[in-house]
């Protein structure tokens, strides 16, 4: 019920909509149980109907179809964000990994910091990211339940991670764990 | 013939496919094997692995106890119905 909630909870950002689709999950599994072949799949199947619960009334809330067009959410700045590595940011290769700076931003990282990062990403970048990143979808399966092209899935889930990882960025330059290294940027890995 | 082995940039290049499951087979173990020997590329895709599993476990919320007595109603009341049925 927690990874449940939870899930929900990311997707909706909002205490109250995250119980009601958890509700009306359960309600339509109750109602659609004869249509689970095997019964060790039923996790699996509970949190495909938990996300297309979410996806339905995402739907219904927006004037105009969600997901359906690669030009609905970046702004400019957003689409400055895409490829920005925060490894890149924070490796400095002479150092050992046990004391550099990227093992350092881990450690020091919050949940909090991050969830606010997370939930601060524009709904369709947000939400591939979870649906991909965190629940495992296949990036084919993601398409299909999002209906959008595979093609639209992977550039948002390059652009959700860039932004993501700016925002990141961002809170570890404040938090002074960050060195902006000129150059840097652009170098491999 | 002897397979190429990747480059750094290749490798880099195709991590998140790697790291969501989304490569061949051959192509997967090519990536395993150059991370396996390269210690830059393993960083980073270590680095991403673990921000990946923070960010995993944001879904690890306690459900408030609300939701459960909301889910305990919903459940007896499915109970209810499937027993005047029967």
């Amino acid at each position: 019920m927690d990874r449940l909630y939870g899930t929900a909870l990311r997707l909706t950002r909002n205490p109250d909509d995250a119980e009601d689709i958890v509700a009306e999950a359960i309600e339509k599994a109750w109602s659609k149980l004869d249509e689970l072949r095997d019964p060790d799949c039923f996790q699996g199947w509970l949190f495909h109907i938990l996300n297309n619960t979410f996806i339905s009334e995402w739907r219904r809330r927006q004037s105009r179809p969600p997901f359906s067009s690669d030009d609905d959410a970046p702004t400019l700045d957003e689409c400055d964000s895409e490829d920005f590595s925060l490894f890149r940011q924070l490796h400095q290769p002479f150092l050992l990994w046990w004391g550099n700076t990227e093992e350092r931003f881990l450690n020091e990282l919050l949940q909090e910091e991050l969830q606010l990062a997370l939930d601060a990403l524009p709904d369709p970048f947000r939400v591939v990211l979870i649906v991909v990143e965190v629940q495992g979808y296949s990036y084919a399966e993601t398409a299909e339940m999002l209906g959008i092209p595979v093609g639209t899935v992977r550039s948002r889930l390059n652009r959700g991670r860039s932004l993501l990882q700016k925002s990141l960025w961002q809170q570890a330059s404040d938090a002074g764990i960050a060195v902006n290294r000129p150059g840097n940027e652009g170098a491999s890995p | 013939m002897t397979r190429r082995t990747l480059t750094c940039e290749e490798v880099i290049e195709q991590l998140f496919d790697y790291l969501d499951q989304e490569l061949d087979d051959q192509r997967q173990a090519d990536i395993e094997q150059h991370l396996a020997k390269c210690r830059d590329c393993f960083s980073r895709a270590e680095f991403e692995r673990r921000l990946r599993d923070r960010m995993e476990a944001l879904t690890q919320v306690p459900a408030p106890h609300r939701l459960h007595r909301r889910i305990r109603s919903l459940l007896d009341q499915f109970d209810d119905e499937s027993n005047s049925t029967t």
